[in-house]
């Protein structure tokens, strides 16, 4: 217990100095959010075991490491330390983001329609702050320690905003990049994106580590989506294998709009991804989908709630995971049905693919329902390979390596090939295909 | 070419397959019948290298290598084809991937070269025709929502890609309306030649309208009771299985 309080404590004086270092600043209404944020945070404190939503996600490495805040960007990257990250082919618009900062010089985002902001937070907050205070945190979930902390610390991360009938063709990809430091540190990258009534965008969020140092990525992602309005985003993880990743997407969307997500999980020695999205306008669709692999002795967990609150509305889920070696894993998704969310038409996947006996996943879908016309489905299996199928392959020429090799890679393909962007799908067979391949390889020098 | 010898084989200690003699020799169709549950599948799965059946006595030989003792990707190499009765739907799996892949493993095994995207779009159109199958098939996963009928039809045409010598079709003619038992036997007709063999599983007669077997051996309750010419067939379709069950017990009675 006093651990715990330690480290609250370690994040309360991080915020004493954040808040010295803002001078001038400190009357301003986001300062009051952050404020408010912090009060909170130390209220709730972190997260353990015997708080239902983290119960299979045990906090206490996190909580028994001391982190430093990142300290800000040396400019010390050359612009082929970041290729690794970039997707071939993928002309669009491009934030960097080094430990937390925005970089302005491996960012380009000069030519955007009219109206249409792309830019970075700590600009934001100064040059468009009316449109910014209109949504900073005004729909955050109040329960969680994690995005409290984030909202508290807020500075820098994206900013992305289309005026009504806005079309960006372009996509935006934004890249958060952490690298090494003496001492572990931990950054709180705070993303808000406005999609405008009827406006139209794709954007791609990346989170990676250069080295293998321990970090910790505390992001939070504010989507609105207002009437009309079609959102494409996608979130790939790329931590080092030290990293303790969580990440929080609240989206509320309005009728008749279109939120698409799709979340691919590789790295970090801990990730979680909260995802909370509001269905509050009829009408509206969301799509959730995901893909996470953890091998070793990763922790994966993805906690997501849909939230129905007006009629007609349909809401897709399907996300897969395979784990190997001794890597362990969660799955909840819930799904919330207001009284007065009429015809809604939720489904729920969930399918875990465990290649090694030691890997293990909980998943556990949840239906809470009070309308009385609805359509909910969930499916959720944990299992293995079908001898059947894998039987056939070899029955045609395929080694039982290949068979095996080849089913897994198809069940992951089967998330994969719903993202439309293509240099980005083709980016992540490549990792996803790499990632299997060397986790093959550890299993035969294990056996 | 493929010799099995008393073999006997069992499920969860349940004796399926009592003593099995089979000979094949180049070029000869076999057909092997027999009422359901008798052992018919079993065979052809033992052959083809299923797992999960114990073998508990006998010997298979199949061009000279202990077949029992390989897996079932080294048969397909060396020649062993399964059309299976129940293909396996593989969602995520590409059709021409999948065939592209298998073929290359056999043809890499015989040392042959190895055909390239292009050469084996050539092959295959070539192929398609033959059982008359649309070339969007291949860009389906495997089996992956197909009818019934297009799941056999897609057997034959891996048959018909693969060119093994030995095919053994476990009862493709199930489930078929007449157009498509047409294609199936057209294909096997096809790929039939003087080093090409192949073992018929049915439990009718009517497919062996169109391919005419060599031998006819019925199956019954794990042994191979009476083995005959193509007229064995017939006579079964006239009389039922019922008719050489009772043979076989006047048979045992003496």
């Amino acid at each position: 217990m006093a651990q715990t309080t330690d480290n609250i404590r370690q994040y309360l004086d991080h915020f004493k100095r954040f808040e010295e270092s803002l001078n001038g600043q400190a009357d301003s209404a986001v300062h009051t959010l952050r404020r408010d944020s912090i009060a909170r945070f130390a209220s709730l404190g972190l997260p353990t075991t015997r708080d239902e939503a983290w119960r299979f996600t045990s906090l206490a490495a996190l909580a028994r490491t001391d982190f430093a805040p990142a300290p800000p960007y040396k400019q010390d990257l050359t612009t082929t330390a970041l290729t690794p990250f970039l997707f071939p082919g993928l002309d669009g618009i491009q934030l960097v983001f080094v430990n937390g900062d925005y970089v302005d010089e491996f960012s380009n985002a000069e030519t955007l329609p009219d109206g249409v902001k792309v830019m970075n937070l700590a600009t934001a907050l100064k040059t468009e702050t009316a449109l910014v205070e209109e949504h900073l945190g005004r729909h955050l979930d109040d329960d969680q320690a994690f995005a409290a902390l984030n909202t508290a610390f807020i500075r820098d991360g994206a900013f992305i905003y289309l005026p009504q009938n806005a079309v960006l063709d372009q996509p935006v990809h934004l890249l958060f990049l952490s690298t090494a430091a003496a001492e572990a540190t931990v950054s709180h990258p705070r993303n808000l994106i406005v999609a405008g009534a009827n406006s139209r965008a794709t954007i791609v969020e990346s989170y990676a580590g250069i080295d293998g140092q321990v970090y910790l990525t505390n992001a939070l992602t504010e989507v609105i989506v207002d009437a009309g309005a079609t959102l494409e985003h996608c979130n790939i993880q790329r931590q080092s294998q030290t990293a303790f990743h969580l990440a929080n997407m609240q989206i509320r969307s309005a009728r008749s709009s279109q939120f698409t997500s799709t979340s691919v999980s590789l790295g970090g020695r801990l990730a979680r991804h909260d995802i909370h999205a509001l269905l509050a306008g009829e009408s509206c669709e969301t799509t959730l989908n995901g893909l996470y692999l953890a091998s070793g002795e990763q922790h994966v967990d993805n906690h997501t709630l849909l939230e129905h609150a007006q009629p007609h509305c349909p809401s897709h889920e399907f996300y897969k995971g395979i784990l190997d070696g001794k890597a362990t894993g969660s799955f909840r998704g819930k799904i919330y049905v207001h009284r007065q969310a009429q015809q809604t038409n939720a489904y729920q996947s969930n399918q875990n693919l465990l290649l090694s006996d030691k890997a293990q996943i909980n998943s556990k879908p949840q239906l809470e329902i009070y309308a009385d016309d609805v359509k909910c489905s969930h499916g959720s299996t944990v299992g293995r390979l079908d001898p059947d199928a894998i039987f056939y392959l070899r029955s045609r020429g395929l080694s039982e390596e290949t068979a095996v090799a080849v089913l897994t890679r198809a069940f992951a393909g089967e998330v994969l090939e719903r993202i439309k962007l293509e240099p980005v799908r083709q980016k992540l067979e490549q990792l996803v295909d790499y990632e299997l391949a060397t986790n093959r390889k550890n299993r035969d020098r294990d056996e | 070419m493929l010799e099995v010898k008393n073999l006997h084989v069992s499920i969860e200690d349940q004796q399926i397959l009592k003593g099995i003699d089979l000979s094949v020799n180049p070029g000869e169709i076999h057909a092997v019948m027999g009422p359901n549950g008798s052992g018919k599948s079993t065979l052809a799965q033992v052959l083809a290298g299923r797992e999960g059946y114990q073998i508990t006595q006998g010997e298979v030989t199949y061009h000279d290598h202990d077949l029992l003792d390989m897996a079932p990707e080294d048969r397909a190499r060396e020649g062993i084809f399964l059309a299976f009765q129940y293909p396996v739907e593989i969602p995520g799996v590409n059709s021409t991937y999948f065939l592209r892949t298998g073929l290359n493993e056999i043809l890499k095994h015989r040392g042959q070269e190895q055909l390239d995207a292009m050469d084996f779009m050539t092959l295959i159109r070539k192929k398609l025709e033959l059982v008359e199958m649309d070339e969007s098939f291949l860009k389906r996963p495997v089996n992956d929502g197909f009818s019934g009928g297009e799941k056999k039809r897609h057997e034959i045409l891996q048959m018909a890609v693969l060119e093994p010598s030995l095919a053994i079709l476990d009862e493709t003619d199930s489930g078929l309306d007449i157009d498509a038992l047409r294609i199936v036997a057209n294909g096997v007709n096809q790929l039939h030649g003087p080093d090409k063999s192949a073992i018929i599983v049915t439990h009718y007669q009517r497919l062996l309208d169109y391919i005419v077997p060599d031998v006819v051996h019925v199956l019954v309750d794990g042994r191979i009771v009476r083995s005959g010419d193509k007229n064995l067939a017939l006579e079964l379709e006239e009389k039922g299985y019922d008719w050489i069950k009772e043979a076989e017990a006047v048979q045992a009675g003496e």
